[in-house]
């Protein structure tokens, strides 16, 4: 029997979205928004209830990152707690988190971004997926599918077989690796290596065919922002945050990210219901910062570990002098780097006595009435701001998620796609699949990053001068 | 105490359902304790339950071990036919060892049970009618300012949902040894502390 299979481009991103591209006076795009309208309500929907519930609240927020909500709910617990976690149970919240890394960025690289580079762009949406992928190249598809198997079976092994698991808690973890564990993890390791090195020379080839879309897809001069380590090195749970610019220059450096709220604004926008946050000694929106893979590569000298060392070394070369790198294209590459870090990391952790250790949770009541957790999630830092009660009920909930800070660099990276494709008062069709593309780049999941009620399926919008509709196309 | 109805039986020759709980044990009776019928009126009265204040499983400190939900999975409850009513229930974290969240409470009594016929402190207690009766400490006051209380943990061990919980506890994380209960009611009824 024939099956059939839709898939709608747009519900590769999770979530909805909706578009208006502005078209001036004379024809040109001057600007772009990516509305985000889908809410989940959960800063409301959390208060009143015991801090030490979050770490199993506010993973359902998304089903893409649980793991990064997870941990940094226990981190801000671990704030209110205002304790030092053991450090066997910071390492298996670490190798957590890497897990998280490789399964969310070979979900991204392989699943959402591979059938785009290799199919083309003007392949029709129903092909332009992974099973077209599948049909042109098994092998690849088939590996990239592993390789996410194999961070979600680092998370698996550590927090158990549910989806949400409520593993870390404030003040520690709820149980160790073991041994059995810990083998398991060690077999995947050189095809975990070898598929992080197909993927590298896809992802060179891709480069040499892609030089309008570095140029176009998102760059454009912004800060980044990203944990580094004490040395300025990549850091992921844990660190302080540093911010760079675009010629490269620390603007700002070992900043406690307890302290967020003393540095980063966060402005409302009627047209969108996002939060959009900026650094805020330079005003919104100059403050505009980008985070994720691409930000963290741009903030770290160094990846800490000798393999990602050296494509981070290549990485820099993309541009001249000390400069960042600018095109958002480029977070494509940036998580393959990542990918490599982690399991370089992964595998260091397996040799670590810590990891099958005992002492894995502290105690203590309340001892501080706000905690903040940071972590590095995928798609960029993941704040959760936490204000409690004498007894530890929550008073006040802040999120701030990746595609928010985000979503800024989101709508220039539309535009100036939009710039090179609009022309008179039509949208493309070519356009739509490369807007579709730019907005891939930071791989957003939208349905977290929201702050109202509503719901509406992804439209463009081309938008005239004097706010008239000049067409429409929606999807979904 | 018969309230819940959950423990409702069929007796040979009596026409209406009797909770067994309640229902004295005759010679030569013949009950049924797993009928179509009973297994009907025992979804529709667990429906009520889960409608009546607000079951999060998934995010429940007694996912997984609560005894609710394991009665809601062995009847084959599957969604709740009723409108919830989302009441506005506040959770009491002012305990420094224990917390108690109404919004999971089922009325059960356990715990004012126990606290009074086997702790014998008689911190908890009913108050309330329909709707808006719930648990309370002492004279209606934060459990964290109770003078009876011993801090024996005897409640929360005896709660079947997720209603009471040692602080601190996240998802999942409530597992209660019942069997504790047991040994001191036990020991106690064949005097085993009692040296010879
Ligand atoms: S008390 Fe039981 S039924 Fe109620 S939310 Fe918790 S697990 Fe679910
Ligand atoms: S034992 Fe638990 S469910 Fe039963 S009345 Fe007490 S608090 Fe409520
Ligand atoms: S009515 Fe018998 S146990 Fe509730």
């Amino acid at each position: 029997m024939a099956q059939r299979i839709v898939i709608d481009p747009v519900t590769r991103i999770e979530g909805h979205a909706k578009i208006s591209i502005f078209i001036d006076d004379a024809g040109n795009v001057s600007d772009a928004e990516f509305h985000v309208v889908e809410f989940r309500g959960f800063e409301k929907f959390c208060e009143g209830r015991p801090f030490s519930e979050m770490p199993g609240i506010t993973p359902r927020i998304c089903g893409i990152c649980p793991v990064s909500h997870l941990l940094t709910a226990a981190k801000a617990g671990d704030a209110i707690m205002a304790v030092n976690i053991p450090p066997a149970a910071d390492k298996l919240r670490r190798l957590m988190n890497l897990g998280q890394m490789i399964q969310s960025h070979a979900l991204s690289f392989f699943h959402l971004s591979a059938p785009d580079f290799l199919l083309g762009w003007d392949t029709p949406q129903a092909k332009r997926n992974v099973f077209g992928l599948i049909a042109s190249n098994a092998d690849l598809a088939r590996a990239g599918i592993r390789l996410r198997q194999f961070g979600q079976e680092v998370i698996q092994i550590l927090g158990g077989q549910k989806i949400h698991p409520a593993w870390a808690v404030p003040g520690g973890v709820r149980s160790a690796l073991t041994e059995e564990g810990r083998d398991r993890i060690r077999a995947w390791l050189p095809e975990a290596y070898a598929t992080t090195k197909i993927a590298f020379d896809l992802f060179k080839k891709v480069l040499e065919t892609h030089k309008k879309e570095v140029e176009i897809f998102g760059n454009f001069p912004s800060l980044f922002m990203g944990l580094v380590d004490a040395d300025g090195g990549w850091e992921h749970h844990g660190g302080k945050l540093r911010f760079t610019d675009s010629s490269g220059s620390i603007i700002a450096d070992q900043l406690d990210p307890q302290k967020y709220y003393e540095y980063i604004g966060e402005s409302v926008q009627a047209s969108s219901y996002l939060k959009s946050p900026y650094y805020s000694p330079l005003g919104f929106p100059d403050g505009m910062y980008r985070v994720g893979p691409l930000a963290r590569l741009n903030v770290a000298e160094q990846m800490g570990t000798p393999k990602a060392d050296a494509e981070l070394k290549k990485f820099k070369k993309l541009t001249r002098g000390r400069n960042a790198v600018t095109s958002s294209f480029h977070y494509h590459y940036a998580r393959l780097i990542e990918i490599l870090t982690s399991i370089e990391r992964v595998e260091a952790y397996l040799d670590d006595p810590d990891m099958l250790s005992e002492d894995l949770r502290a105690d203590a009541g309340i001892n501080s009435l706000r905690g903040v957790g940071v972590s590095e999630a995928p798609r960029g830092t993941l704040f959760h701001d936490y204000t409690v009660d004498r007894d530890g009920l929550l008073k006040k909930v802040n999120l701030i998620v990746a595609t928010g800070q985000n979503n800024l660099a989101m709508n220039q990276t539309v535009a100036q796609i939009a710039r090179h494709y609009v022309r008179g008062d039509k949208i493309p069709e070519p356009m739509l699949n490369r807007v579709e593309h730019g907005i891939r780049c930071y791989d957003p999941c939208l349905s977290c990053s929201t702050h109202a009620v509503g719901q509406m399926p992804l439209h463009v919008q081309l938008i005239g001068p004097g706010g008239t509709v000049l067409h429409e196309v929606a999807r979904g | 105490m018969g309230a819940c109805r959950l423990c409702l039986v069929e007796v040979a020759g009596i026409p209406k359902l009797l909770p067994a709980c309640t229902t004295k044990v005759r010679e030569g009776m013949e009950v049924q304790t797993n009928s179509e019928r009973l297994r009907k009126y025992r979804r529709m009265t667990l429906e009520l339950l889960f409608a009546e204040r607000n079951h999060v499983c998934a995010v429940c400190v007694a996912n997984g071990h609560c005894e609710l939900q394991t009665l809601a999975y062995s009847q084959g409850m599957d969604h709740v036919r009723y409108d919830y009513r989302f009441p506005k229930w506040e959770v009491d974290d002012t305990h420094p060892l224990f917390g108690m969240d109404h919004n999971r409470c089922i009325l059960c009594s356990r715990c004012v049970r126990v606290c009074w016929h086997i702790e014998g402190a008689g911190t908890k207690n009913v108050s309330g009618r329909g709707a808006k009766a719930r648990i309370i400490s002492d004279l209606n006051q934060p459990w964290g300012t109770s003078d009876t209380c011993t801090k024996c943990g005897k409640c929360v061990m005896s709660c079947p949902t997720g209603a009471l919980f040692n602080k601190g506890s996240t998802v999942g994380e409530m597992e209660r040894d019942r069997g504790k209960l047991e040994f001191i009611v036990t020991a106690r009824e064949k005097k085993q502390w009692i040296a010879e």
